[in-house]
Parts: C-alpha cells; sequence; structure tokens
C-alpha cells in the first residue's frame, strides 16, 4: 500500500481523497450533517473519476471485470450488507458472468477483479480482507479441481452469495457468545455505531438484562446520537456524552464494548477515531474493552503505530468555518494496539488479541 | 548458586524430550515397567522434590523407597532434569541444542536402532539389577549415582594406567591417534551387530563409546566432572579450560579459545580423522572467522554436503545408519569448536531427517544426490530466498525520513537497508556498536560506502540515541516459542531502551530458526566467549589493567555471548512467513515442522 502511495506522489491534493467506506457508512447512517451535504458533493468527483481512470487505464478483459464497481456500489448502498459481503457479491457476479473456460483463466479474472475493488477503494479493510478471503477460497479449495468447470463454477457462486447469510449469522453468533460477559445491574460504554455491538445490546435487552448504556456522540458524524436512538427504542436507559466526556464518566462504566473496521494481525483493532484514547482510559482504570467483530475483518495488516496506515479522510463540520492557515486532522480512524484490549468476541469464539493472527496463519499459510 | 539453577533449567523446555526417553528406555529395556509405571502417586511428589534439588546432584536417598521395585530409576529420572541418564554417550555428551534433535531422530527410526543398546554396558547393568540383594546392600545409591561413581573410578583408573590421555582415546571414534579404517570399521560393527560381537571388547575397553544415542541427553552441565573428564578424553579439540570460572556459568562450556588453533592445523592431513571440509569449517568456527547465524548453518551444510559427496557406506552396512552417526559425529566435532547455534540444530535435525527417511531402496549415489538437493533446497528456501522474503516485507514498514536504529550486524538488517535505500527511500541509519567484537563497524562501512547517512554510536549511549530514532531492527539468533529473542549479547537493553521510549522493535528472523523451547533468562543456555577479549583494552600498556586477570582468584570475567529479549519488548517479528506478533512463533512452529521436516 505504501508503495502505491510512493508511486503516485500526489503533492497534496488541497482536499484529501475522501474514504469512500466512511461515505458509505455515513449513507447507511444517515447522518446528514449540514455541510456533509456540500463536501459530499466536492467529494463525490473523486472515487469516480478514479474508477474511470482505472477503467481508461486498463480496459477490461471482459464484461465481467469491468463491472465489478458497479455491482459493488449496488451491494453496498443496501443498508443491511456489511462492505464485505458486497465485495463478496460483487466477486461472485464476476464469477457469473465470466467466460473464462479453466479455474486458471477464472482465477486470473478474479484476481484483477479484486484488485480493482481493492484499489478503488483502499481505505476501506474489509473491502480488501474479503477479497483476499474470497481469493483464497477460490485458489484454496482442493476440491474443486477435481470437478468438472462448470461444477466448481456455481459451487463458487453458491458459495459466494452464502456468505452474505454467514456475515449476518455471524452477528448473532457473537450476540450470543457475548450474552455471558453482560451481567445485570453492569453499565457499558460504545463507542461510536456498530451493528454488531447494536445486536448484542439488542440480545441482551431481550434476554431481559438490566444495564445501562453511556453512549459517546462519536464525532464528527454523530454516529453515537444515533446508536443511542435505536437503544433508547428499545427501551434501555441510555446517557450521551461527548467524547471528552469518556476519561470522566470511565469511573461508572463497567466495561468497554467497540466494534471494528478491521483487526489486524497483531491482534490489535483498526476503528472510528476515538476508539484508541477510550481504551487507553479504560486500561488505565482496569475497565474490559470488549471488541466485537465479524471475522472477515481479519486483515493481513500490521501497523507499528497510528501513521502506518493507509490514511481514510472525512470532512469534519465543526459548526464554526475554520480559521484560515490552520490545519484540520481529517483522519476518520485509529488504531488500538492489543494489549489495550481485553478480548475480541467473533463468530469464530472468544478470542485473545493473539490468537487473531494464528487464525490468520491457518488462513493464509 | 546451586539452589537457584533447577527451576530454569526445567522451564528451558528440556523436560519434554525426557519425558519421551522415559518412554523409550522402558520399552526398550522390555521389562517390569508396569510395576513402577502406573505408580501413579509416587511420581508426582517425587518430580517435585527433586525438582527442587539441584538438577546436577545425584539423588540422594529419596530413591530407595522405590527401590524394591525392579527399575525405579528410569522413574525419578524422567523428573529429574539433568541427572545422567541411564545410558548416555559419551560423543553426544557435548552438544548443546541439539541432543533433542537426535532424541527425534532416533524417535523416528524404526525399531533396529534399538538393538545395539543391549550391549555389554547395559548387560552389565542389568546383571546388577538381576540381583537385588546386592542392590538392597546398597540402597542410598541410585541407578544414575552408581554410574557415576564407576565412571570415576573408571576415569581414575584409565589416567592411572596410561599416563597420556590419548591411549584412552583408542576406542573412541574421532581418536586422535593415527588409529585408522580398522578401528573405526570395527567400531561401527559393534554399533551394528548384535550385542554379542560387542561383548567380546567390553571386557578389554571402557564402555563409553557404546552407549549409543538411545535417548535423548540432557544438556551437557559442565560443572558436572565426571561427565566433563569423559567428554574430554574423546575430544578432538583438545580446549584447556579458561581460568576463574564465573560461579553462576559454571555449567556452561568454559574455553579459553584459539589457542589450540595450530595445534589442529597440524592435524590437518591425518588420516581419518575428519572430512577435511567438516574441519576447515571446525577451525574457522574455533578462529571466529565465520561467525553470524546463517553464514555458520550455510558453511556448515556446504562442508556436509561436500562429506555426503566423497561418502560412500563401509561394506556390510545400511548408509542410512552410517551416514547418521557419521554426521553426528562431525556435529560433535563442531560442536567442541563452538556451541552450535539454535539454526544450526534445526539444520541439522533436518538433515538427519532426511537421511533415515531415505528409501532404503535408493542406490548409494542415489541417495547421495538426493541429499545433497535437499541440502542445496534447504539453504536456498530457508535462508537465501527467505531473507529475500523478509526484506520485501521490512522495507514496506520504513517510511521516508525515518531513523533506523540497529544493533551489532546482522546480516538481514543489512539487506533491509540496501534494498530501502536502492528503492529509494529517505533514511537515516543509527549503528549501535558493542565491545569486545564491533562488529557494528563492518556494516557501517559497508552502509556509508553505499551512501547511505549514517551514525554510530557504543551501547553506552543507546538511551541518549533513542529518542532520534523512528524504528528499531534488530536480528535474532533464535526465536523461542514463548516469543522470547535469543539473540547477540545486548540486544535485550536495546529492545527495553526501545520500549520505554515507545520506539517500536521489529525483529527480523528466518523462520528455520524458531525452536520450540521455552527459556525464561539468559542463565541457562547461553555461550561464554573468551574472557581475554573484556580484558583487553585498545590503547597500549596504559589502559590495560587486566593485564593478569587470571592471576587473582578474586576476579572472574564474563563474556556473555547471547541474551534474551522477553517478548513484551518486541512489537514485530518479521519472518518468511511475513509480519507477525511474537506471541505467534509456535503455530509457525508447528506449521513449520509439519510442511517441511516430518515430511
Amino acid at each position: 500500500m505504501e508503495a502505491d502511495a510512493a508511486q503516485n506522489p500526489n503533492p497534496s491534493p488541497v482536499p484529501p481523497p475522501i474514504s469512500a467506506y466512511y461515505q458509505t457508512r455515513a449513507e447507511h447512517h444517515a447522518v446528514v450533517s449540514s455541510d456533509w451535504l456540500a463536501h459530499a458533493a466536492a467529494a463525490a468527483a473523486f472515487p469516480g473519476a478514479d474508477a474511470a481512470a482505472a477503467d481508461a487505464a486498463a480496459p477490461p478483459p471482459s464484461p465481467g471485470v469491468g463491472g465489478v464497481i458497479e455491482e459493488f456500489n449496488f451491494w453496498r448502498r443496501k443498508p443491511e450488507a456489511a462492505e464485505a459481503v458486497a465485495a463478496i457479491m460483487a466477486l461472485a457476479a464476476v464469477i457469473r458472468s465470466s467466460r473464462a473456460t479453466t479455474m486458471m483463466e477464472l482465477e486470473i479474472e478474479l484476481k484483477k477483479a479484486s484488485d480493482k475493488l481493492k484499489s478503488w477503494d483502499a481505505t476501506s479493510i474489509s473491502l480488501s480482507a474479503a477479497c483476499d478471503l474470497f481469493m483464497r477460497f477460490v485458489t484454496r479449495t482442493s476440491h474443486l479441481e477435481h470437478e468438472k468447470f462448470d461444477a466448481a463454477k456455481s459451487r463458487l457462486i453458491e458459495r459466494g452469495e452464502k456468505f452474505g447469510e454467514i456475515s449476518l449469522k455471524a452477528r448473532k453468533t457473537i450476540a450470543m457468545l457475548s450474552q455471558d460477559f453482560i451481567y445485570d445491574g453492569c453499565t457499558v460504554l460504545v463507542h461510536g455505531y456498530s451493528r454488531v455491538v447494536l445486536e448484542v445490546l439488542k440480545l441482551a435487552a431481550s434476554n431481559r438484562k438490566i444495564f445501562r448504556v453511556l453512549c459517546t456522540e462519536g464525532r464528527p458524524d454523530r454516529t453515537g446520537l444515533r446508536m443511542s436512538n435505536e437503544l433508547a427504542a428499545l427501551s434501555i436507559p441510555v446517557k450521551v456524552l461527548i467524547d471528552s466526556a469518556v476519561a470522566y464518566s470511565m469511573d461508572e462504566v463497567d466495561m468497554v464494548f467497540v466494534g471494528a473496521d478491521g483487526v489486524v494481525e497483531s491482534g490489535g483493532i483498526i476503528n472510528m477515531m476515538g476508539t484508541y484514547q477510550i481504551a487507553l482510559v479504560a486500561h488505565s482504570m482496569n475497565k474490559p474493552v470488549y471488541v466485537a467483530a465479524e471475522s472477515y475483518k481479519f486483515a493481513r495488516l500490521y501497523p507499528l503505530d497510528q501513521k502506518d496506515m493507509t490514511p481514510a479522510h472525512r470532512p469534519i463540520d465543526f459548526g464554526v468555518p475554520v480559521p484560515t492557515g490552520v490545519e484540520v486532522e481529517t483522519s476518520a480512524r485509529d488504531y488500538t494496539p492489543p494489549q489495550y484490549l481485553t478480548l475480541l468476541l467473533t463468530d469464530l469464539g472468544v478470542l485473545t488479541p493473539s490468537v487473531v493472527s494464528d487464525e490468520l496463519i491457518q488462513l493464509y499459510l | 548458586m546451586d539452589i537457584r539453577r533447577p527451576p530454569p533449567r526445567s522451564s528451558s523446555g528440556g523436560v519434554e524430550p525426557r519425558f519421551r526417553q522415559v518412554g523409550f528406555v522402558t520399552s526398550s529395556e522390555a521389562e517390569p515397567a508396569p510395576g513402577p509405571a502406573p505408580a501413579a502417586s509416587p511420581p508426582a511428589p517425587d518430580g517435585l522434590s527433586t525438582g527442587a534439588r539441584s538438577p546436577v546432584m545425584i539423588p540422594p536417598p529419596l530413591i530407595p523407597d522405590h527401590l524394591p521395585a525392579p527399575a525405579p530409576a528410569p522413574e525419578s529420572q524422567s523428573f529429574m532434569p539433568s541427572s545422567p541418564p541411564p545410558a548416555s554417550s559419551s560423543r553426544l555428551e557435548p552438544v548443546s541444542d541439539l541432543d533433542d534433535d537426535d532424541v527425534d531422530v532416533s524417535w523416528a527410526r524404526p525399531p533396529p536402532p534399538a538393538l545395539p543398546e543391549p550391549n555389554k554396558r547395559d548387560l552389565t547393568e542389568a546383571k546388577n539389577k538381576d540381583a537385588p540383594t546386592s542392590l538392597s546392600q546398597k540402597p542410598k545409591l541410585s541407578r544414575a549415582e552408581r554410574r557415576a561413581t564407576q565412571e570415576a573410578q573408571r576415569a581414575a583408573k584409565a589416567a592411572g594406567l596410561k599416563s597420556t590421555a590419548m591411549a584412552s582415546d583408542v576406542n573412541t571414534k574421532k581418536s586422535k591417534q593415527p588409529k585408522t579404517a580398522k578401528t573405526s570399521l570395527k567400531k561401527d560393527v559393534t554399533q551394528v551387530n548384535p550385542p554379542v560381537a560387542s561383548d567380546k571388547k567390553a571386557s578389554e575397553h571402557p564402555p563409553d563409546k557404546d552407549r549409543k544415542k538411545d535417548g535423548p541427553q540432557p544438556r551437557m552441565q559442565f560443572d558436572n566432572v565426571h561427565r566433563v573428564v569423559k567428554a574430554k578424553k574423546c575430544s578432538v579439540v583438545n580446549q584447556s579450560e579458561a581460568q576463574n570460572r564465573v560461579e553462576l556459568f559454571r555449567h556452561l562450556p568454559q574455553y579459553a579459545h584459539g589457542t589450540q588453533l595450530p595445534d589442529l592445523e597440524s592435524k590437518f592431513f591425518q588420516p581419518d580423522l575428519m572430512h577435511p571440509s567438516v574441519y576447515k569449517v571446525g577451525l574457522q568456527y574455533l578462529s571466529g572467522n565465520i561467525s553470524g547465524g546463517n553464514a555458520r548453518c550455510v558453511a556448515m551444510l556446504l562442508a556436509f554436503r561436500e562429506a555426503i559427496n566423497d561418502y560412500s557406506t563401509p561394506a556390510e552396512k545400511i548408509l542410512n545408519r552410517d551416514l547418521t552417526a557419521k554426521i553426528s559425529s562431525f556435529v560433535s566435532f563442531l560442536i567442541e569448536c563452538r556451541p552450535l547455534s539454535i539454526s544450526m540444530g534445526n539444520a541439522i535435525r533436518f538433515l538427519k531427517n532426511r537421511i533415515t527417511k531415505l528409501p532404503l531402496t535408493l542406490s548409494e549415489s542415489e541417495a547421495k544426490a538426493s541429499l545433497q538437493s535437499d541440502i542445496d533446497r534447504f539453504i536456498n528456501e530457508k535462508i537465501i530466498v527467505a531473507d529475500k522474503v523478509i526484506v520485501s516485507h521490512a522495507v514496506t514498514k520504513i517510511r521516508d525520513d525515518d531513523v533506523l536504529l540497529t544493533y551489532g550486524s546482522p546480516s538481514v538488517i543489512e539487506m533491509i537497508f540496501d534494498h530501502a535505500h536502492e528503492v529509494g527511500k529517505r533514511f537515516r541509519v543509527v549503528v549501535v556498536d558493542s565491545r569486545p567484537n564491533l562488529e557494528g563497524q563492518g556494516l557501517l562501512r559497508r552502509l556509508v560506502a553505499k551512501g547511505i547517512s549514517c551514525t554510530y554510536t557504543h551501547i553506552n549511549a543507546v538511551s541518549y540515541i533513542m529518542h532520534e530514532a523512528t524504528r528499531v531492527f534488530l536480528g535474532a539468533s533464535s526465536v523461542l516459542s514463548n516469543g522470547t529473542v535469543y539473540s547477540r549479547a545486548g540486544t535485550a537493553s536495546v529492545a527495553m531502551v526501545a520500549h520505554a521510549f515507545g520506539v517500536p522493535v521489529l525483529v527480523c528472523c528466518e523462520a528455520y530458526k524458531f525452536h520450540e523451547r521455552v527459556q525464561l533468562d539468559s542463565i541457562c543456555s547461553n555461550e561464554l566467549g573468551d574472557p581475554d577479549a573484556i580484558s583487553r583494552v585498545p590503547g597500549g600498556e596504559s589502559s590495560s589493567h587486566l593485564k593478569n586477570w587470571a592471576d587473582n582468584e578474586n576476579l572472574h570475567l564474563l563474556n556473555l555471548k547471547y541474551d534474551i529479549t522477553p517478548s513484551d519488548y518486541v512489537s514485530m517479528l518479521i519472518t518468511d512467513y511475513g509480519m507477525l506478533p511474537p506471541t505467534s512463533v509456535p503455530v509457525i512452529v508447528r506449521e513449520y515442522r509439519r510442511e517441511h521436516v516430518w515430511i
């Protein structure tokens, strides 16, 4: 990734390209701030232009590969579909429309499509993780080799389509696993809006657990407000905090629940900006930090520090105009090292951070 | 100090093979095992109590309780890290980490090799056992103890009868005397033939050499006088011991290095001593001309390759067995020159495994060709290509304007810097170095010659220079399965300082250097360098205050070669399997073994 960055030395384009991943999230979460629309409109040119440029640069060898982005965009607009699922669906569509006649051809075609998807939005970890996972599945499944090509192809398509269900099922599994951790009378701190965490809390509420939730506001797109809204609808007592009040209220918190954009090889997570500081505060006050994440978010990345990631930017609405000559940190996410996390609740089970790498090794080596 | 040692010993991972030894020994002796084994209650307390004892002490009266049972000794030994094993081969004793390897090899082997085992030694042993009355008369002695005393007596006798040590070497395979093909042939016969043949010889020779490796050896404890004497008798390299040994490290081999070089060089042309290429490599180790984990390992493998090329199976021998024995003798020679590194142990284990797994149907030339290609493949895949992969991973972690700190002169780190420079990254290097080897200077010279901007400092200044660094790149001699990094002494300090400054520490290490052992401190397994190296200070007479340090018995100099860095201080391991947290080492060890060594 860094090599890519080195190859296109963009001499700092005035507004940094806006992360498509976070754009999608914002759309899904229906958070619209006053000048978000303006920014989005301005930004809309970027990814579109990018994709067009990519198309122009490498003429699609087949309609399947060319259409992968459109297919992906179609799927990712669906509110319940995670980005990874959208990617799998798009790749499955590539297989379906492929005119390849051998497994090898199909593989090459898929590789091209997934590379294209990945480069289309380099900021999305789950997208690239899902592409890798699917490629792995195609190249690694040995029994495919012994079948007729058509049978193998239809099996791949079928598997791809199942993936969507698996993703939904993963959330259910995680919610079930995490019920042991939520006990009566506890106070849970959540950060931002995460579908998995919401599922966890929903299930806990339907199990008649009595607990209280503190929601951070989740600036800049105020995803925490949406979270609190949904929780209140389930008649769970909720309190909203501004992001800077985390340390202030940490002593009444019993546990921290966060989602993750990606789980990296060290066992740490990459998540919405602010997760790291919450984890640090929780760690220093000896509160457990639980991460709820589906296993398709496991990515073969290993950031050493905060700056060691592909930057993902998103616009920030300060409510008042930013004085001229002042820089704004627009990074959308941060990296929480594994030593500040207690457990990862995944559909593979409840894992300590160090197990993530073991799972990844088994998956990719 | 003796009191201190046991816990580290038992935690040093030697335990597991020893358990296997028990199984092996009892089954091969095919004896009354059922009796003592199921007596489940005794072993546990036994293990506890012996564990608290010094590993090198001979087990005192506790055993008599078990004596009525026919073969109690192996049982108790299983819990007792380093008491002399029931049947130990003198040749293998100096093995440091290799002994585990031998275990595994012997385990992988089909039953036949167990045959030579009941040779005269075991027979006499068995005779003793068969007379329970004689046993009960002196119940204070465990089997191990009896053996130790026997050996001491024999050693004394041998020393008395034959004034020179050389004379007693006659039996040993690596005999110093121009004892020749005939002896070695005879010797090999005793290995393979059933006990009767060796029994005849038993009367005239002390039995050291017959005790083939039939079980795992605990690591040689050099503070155990009897065994040291024994080991010395059969060594080619006539090492003189260093004086004023440091108490805590008495269990490690301590030699005055380098002094025997002329002596050994003169022996170069003696026939039947050692294959010349192996001999050459041994001398290079001894003189320090080859150093660095990869270089040593490659040199050793190439020497073995050549030796295999020149090898021809003696009459009435099977290549698989004889060549393994041959390699073992080479290895023990190399160990005398310098203790093996863990990476070399792994490579030897790989080679021996390949040899034992050779199909018997292969002709000799085919077998040799296959082994040679295996060695080439190992060097290529596990070292050369692995380094390339590591470099390609590591370069992604170097950003423009980084300041990279390194310690010593690890070969793979140098390759990383070179490659990053070629790719056009802008960075600066801080080379931290330390006495006595000052290897960093070589690295510094090569980097500066390539036009990389460098800073050079000694480890004393590491806390000062660390705040400039943005990444710390370290090499490793080995990575143990708890994530501990075993590396050049001083690495731990650098890693800890970096940790304190919040600088990420990246350890680059090829996966063939991983080892399943767990080690918690740098004491129980380490290597001692030449103490004179620290006493010598550049700057002439006036600054050498330690000139006659050996004369002062209150003065001990310690030149430790390695230390361990706990995994907490390591942010990332870069291996040929990618970038991993140190907690994933066991997974790699598992995968690696399955895929490549135990095929």
